[in-house]
């Protein structure tokens, strides 16, 4: 055996290394550029498309909007750009209240969210351990089904001649059937039970982590539980109620399957008029608008506080 | 929090969860046409679905959809999060760490009429693709995935000891080999919960499918949407019965590789 | 190639114009603002076990990392048997390294884990297999080799970690804290075995520690680092005896140390004026000039107690015993001297049944001039 095989290829692969090298230099950009253009092209770029879109006016044509270069009659090359759609949102009352209407039904269900999902986080966290993860899978596993289905399974449930107010009439609790579907109160139930999962998971985790021996002191100098939940574990979980919060608030805010299905016609959030303007009214650049309007309004600042937590919890 | 009040609401919380669709599953064995009437067992509706072919059509578009996209999503969610977790500084890195977050808090109205309003200016000046359908959904889709399935890489490639891939440079694997050689087998398992995570994101998605696709290609959502917005029929709650069955052995296999990774990650 | 010597016995950094085999040569590493590694120059020789020692923090691993090619030096140069290794990538590097964590492969068997480098190299499977299989049995694993790595015990897997290192002959052998994941029992005993595989193979060893227990007993010579510098390199018995610095000195075990000046200096005595002990006489030491600010300094064992005044040294004190601590092999003693100064001294425990000195109890504490080191830094 030979001191050291690699030892006897020394000379030749001088002359490889550097080729390698040079391989491996274009194999790393290579690396870089698929999920960057990949990405640069299918998410980036559309928001280009969108912005310049919504400066257009809508046509009864293909596509359905006025290209932004056009010919002027004496032919030289203009740019047709106005902010005529964002005047006729900031005008008209109906998206401002579909904005402030969004923001108030997604802050009162990841209220509801929480105070349905902090008891059985903590539950879970302090249950022993075949329980806890038995616990948490059934936390999960509704997560998984289809959404679509859960919402559905919801409107069974609220129907006037549904689940609830069938129950309800044949225990004789009530004479006829109580209005829940088609109100605001069915849209917060379908907010809560869809994201309530989200809710729970980021509470658990930091659940999880706190100390009981925090609790034993707090009661060893005298604390009643109460008073201990309040003074010890309550504060110790902010950073969990506020991650659960965001991730129960962000997706409920640009909502539009929940309030389009178990909403009235009064039940305004954004979602919906943007998917209405775009596919009732075909009017592209005014939906491209109020989407700009979502993203500057909501999308920015929230992505702003997240890479401030991130940026804190990172330090 | 002791004493009767924490067991009440942890079981107030779970019927909340549970008891829709315990009563989906309930009434999709029910003979009566009227959902929430009790007339008897039967599995007539499972029948009736079998023969529906608007929905066994768009069940097919989906799986096809689903399929495509979460290996599509892999496949550039792993890259996306092996290049931020590997390549120290690279010019756009804070482009690419963004453009791979930025789609899970993105609004999905937003996400679909961006990406549509895309495709048809693409199609206008590059004349591709032509029309919407399978292959615009497919790319919306595995749009949104990637993101998912980066954040689940990530955590995985950030907990790996990255001396194992110095370890496997040590001893003579250039980076290509070491990459598929050692970093891909261990958090193979981190992947295949990505991947499963993406086929049922792709699965459920209703909205950005919607802007996307064109005529003839309707996923199941869309169907089951059209369908349930002028009411609850039955035939639907054996649809979602099926599919809650399907999830229940997916959530399963995919709960039993995350432990086998996670005990592999130690 | 000739069995190559012991490498205990040669010494050939003693010798001069002797060949280094690995050399560093001014090398400085910075990240971002942060200088791990500063202007280091370093000459190690072939079959030598060389031992970086410091706190962490120092620059060591990162020196180590550099030599394997995990990190480039900012500026500088190390050859590896005359070939510069600037551009020379870890996996064409002739070294092999032992990382701190092990690093087995968590999906191959102990067995593939081994004969991983060996495939790289190009060899055939069964070729790399055998080998393997040749490595497990020195390191006495042979019987494991279709385990997983999870299967084995922390003492199984730094073994296999030393076999996938060692398999390919490597030039070099880096080892990064091999033993810090062991308990201290099997520490021990793996020390010597280490020793012992490294002299049957004559592969040069550079090994990264901050146990200066361990780098004593392994090491052909120390070198000591501290804010990314080197601060002396020697053999174990000169850095313990004739440190070069206060932090060496306090480094490596314990040591009392006193500042001072220097009083007088004669062809065979000189004297030190120190604030803790008066005037002290000690042997002279080169390079001293009279006012020059010192440091003395004494290594706890070298203090000698006893009951009456020793007639054997002129430097004596006395004391009293204000702490004693028995650990068996010997006991630590707390003396505090009249002017308040407090002195940590040893003693051995030779005899069964002396009576030995405690608490509360007047002594006289005494040192032999030679015993006295004096610093100038």
């Amino acid at each position: 055996m030979s001191a050291g095989n690699a030892l006897t290829r020394s000379a030749p692969w001088r002359g490889t290394a550097w080729v390698m090298g040079k391989l491996g230099f274009s194999g790393r950009s290579l690396v870089i550029a698929i999920p960057m253009l990949w990405l640069g092209v299918f998410f980036l770029a559309p928001f280009f498309v969108l912005g310049r879109i919504s400066l257009a006016e809508a046509l009864i044509a293909r596509p359905p909007y006025t290209p932004l270069f056009d010919r002027a009659p004496d032919g030289s090359l203009q740019i047709i750009a106005s902010l005529e759609n964002y005047r006729f949102l900031m005008t008209d009352a109906l998206y401002r209240n579909a904005y402030l209407s969004s923001i108030r039904v997604a802050l009162v269900s990841t209220i509801f969210a929480l105070l349905i999902g902090y008891p059985i986080a903590y539950y879970i966290a302090r249950a022993p351990e075949p329980k806890r993860s038995v616990l948490l899978l059934m936390v999960i596993l509704p997560f998984w089904t289809s959404f679509l289905l859960r919402v559905y399974a919801w409107m069974g449930f609220l129907r006037s001649n549904g689940v609830i107010n069938n129950t309800l009439m044949s225990l004789g609790l009530i004479d006829s059937p109580i209005q829940m579907m088609q109100t605001d109160f069915a849209v917060y139930i379908g907010i809560v039970y869809t994201y309530l999962p989200f809710m729970i998971l980021p509470l658990y985790a930091n659940l999880t982590k706190l100390d009981g021996a925090l609790l034993e002191a707090a009661s060893d100098l005298g604390a009643s539980p109460m008073v201990t939940f309040f003074t010890v574990t309550l504060p110790l979980s902010l950073p969990g109620i506020v991650a659960g919060s965001m991730l129960v608030f962000i997706p409920a805010i640009g909502e539009y399957v929940i309030p389009a299905l178990l909403g009235g016609p009064d039940t305004l959030m954004i979602g919906r008029v943007l998917w209405d303007e775009f596919f009732s009214s075909r009017d592209w650049p005014v939906a491209s608008a109020v989407a700009i309007v979502m993203l500057v309004l909501v999308v920015a600042p929230i992505m702003w506080l997240q890479s401030v937590q991130n940026r804190r919890e990172e330090g | 929090m002791r004493g009767w009040f924490l067991p009440l609401a942890v079981a107030f919380g779970f019927i909340f969860l549970y008891a829709p669709i315990i009563s989906l599953v309930v009434f999709s064995f029910n003979e009566s046409r009227l959902v929430t009437v009790w007339g008897g067992f039967s599995t007539r509706w499972y029948g009736e679905l079998l023969r529906d072919r608007q929905i066994l059509g768009a069940a097919w578009v989906s799986l096809q959809v689903a399929f495509a996209s979460a290996t599509l999503a892999t496949i550039i969610g792993t890259l996306g999060a092996f290049v931020l977790t590997r390549f120290s500084s690279f010019t756009g890195r804070l482009l690419l760490t963004g453009m791979i977050t930025a789609p899970l808090v993105m609004p999905e109205v937003i996400t679909g009429l961006s990406l549509l309003l895309l495709f048809v200016s693409m199609e206008m000046t590059l004349g591709w693709p032509a029309g919407r359908g399978l292959p615009t959904i497919i790319i919306a889709h595995t749009t949104f995935c990637a993101a998912f399935v980066a954040v689940i890489a990530q955590s995985r490639l950030r907990s790996m000891d990255e001396s194992l891939e110095e370890a496997a440079r040590d001893l003579g694997a250039g980076p290509v080999r070491v990459f598929f050689d050692i970093t891909l087998p261990v958090i193979a398992p981190a992947l295949v919960a990505g991947w499963l995570l993406a086929f049922t994101l792709s699965l459920d998605d209703l909205v950005i499918a919607s802007f996307v696709s064109g005529p003839g290609a309707s996923t199941l959502p869309m169907v089951i949407f059209s369908k349930v917005r002028l009411g609850v029929s039955p035939d639907i709650n054996a649809l979602a019965t099926i599919i809650i069955g399907f999830v229940l052995v997916a959530v399963v296999i995919a709960g039993w590789l995350m432990r086998r990774g996670m005990r592999q990650g130690e | 190639m000739s069995q190559p010597a012991i490498a205990a016995d040669t010494k050939p950094w003693r010798r001069e114009g002797a060949r280094a085999f690995i050399s560093v040569r001014g090398v400085t590493k910075r990240f971002d603002d942060f200088t791990a590694v500063s202007d280091v120059d370093l000459d190690i020789y072939k079959g030598e076990l060389f031992c970086l020692l410091g706190e962490s923090g120092c620059g060591k691993s990162t020196l180590l990392r550099m030599l394997a090619g995990f990190e480039q030096p900012t500026t500088g140069a190390i050859t590896i048997d005359g070939e510069d290794m600037a551009r020379v990538p870890p996996d064409r590097r002739p070294t092999n390294m032992m990382f701190q964590s092990y690093a087995l492969f968590p999906h191959m068997s102990v067995e593939k884990n081994v004969a991983y480098g060996l495939l790289r190299e190009g060899l055939a499977k069964s070729e790399a297999y055998h080998r393997a299989g040749e490595m497990l049995r020195m390191v006495k694993l042979e019987k494991l080799a279709r385990r997983k790595p999870d299967q084995l015990s922390g003492g199984q897997r730094q073994r296999v970690a030393l076999a996938r290192a060692l398999v390919k002959r490597p030039k070099l052998l880096l080892l990064d804290e091999p033993l810090g994941a062991l308990d201290k029992k099997l520490r021990e005993e793996t020390q010597f075995e280490l020793i012992k595989i490294q002299e049957t193979l004559g592969v040069t060893f550079i090994v990264v520690t901050h146990d200066q227990d361990e780098a004593m007993t392994l090491a052909t010579r120390i070198g000591v680092m501290k804010d990314g510098k080197i601060e002396q390199i020697g053999e174990p018995r000169e850095i313990y005896e004739t440190p070069n610095s206060r932090f060496v000195a306090d480094f490596i075990g314990s040591v009392n140390l006193f500042e001072g000046t220097v009083e007088a200096v004669a062809p065979d005595m000189m004297r030190i004026e120190t604030q803790g002990l008066g005037p002290v006489l000690l042997p002279p030491q080169g390079g001293l000039t009279r006012g020059q600010q010192v440091w003395g300094a004494v290594r706890p064992e070298r203090f000698a107690l006893s009951r009456s005044k020793p007639e054997n040294t002129p430097n004596a004190w006395q004391g009293v015993v204000e702490e004693m601590g028995y650990i068996g092999h010997m006991s630590q003693y707390r003396i505090r001297l009249a002017n308040g100064v407090l002195i940590r001294a040893s003693q051995s425990n030779r005899l069964r049944d002396e009576d030995p000195i405690s608490w509360d109890e007047q002594v006289w504490i005494s040192v032999q001039p030679s015993a006295f080191r004096v610093l100038t830094q």
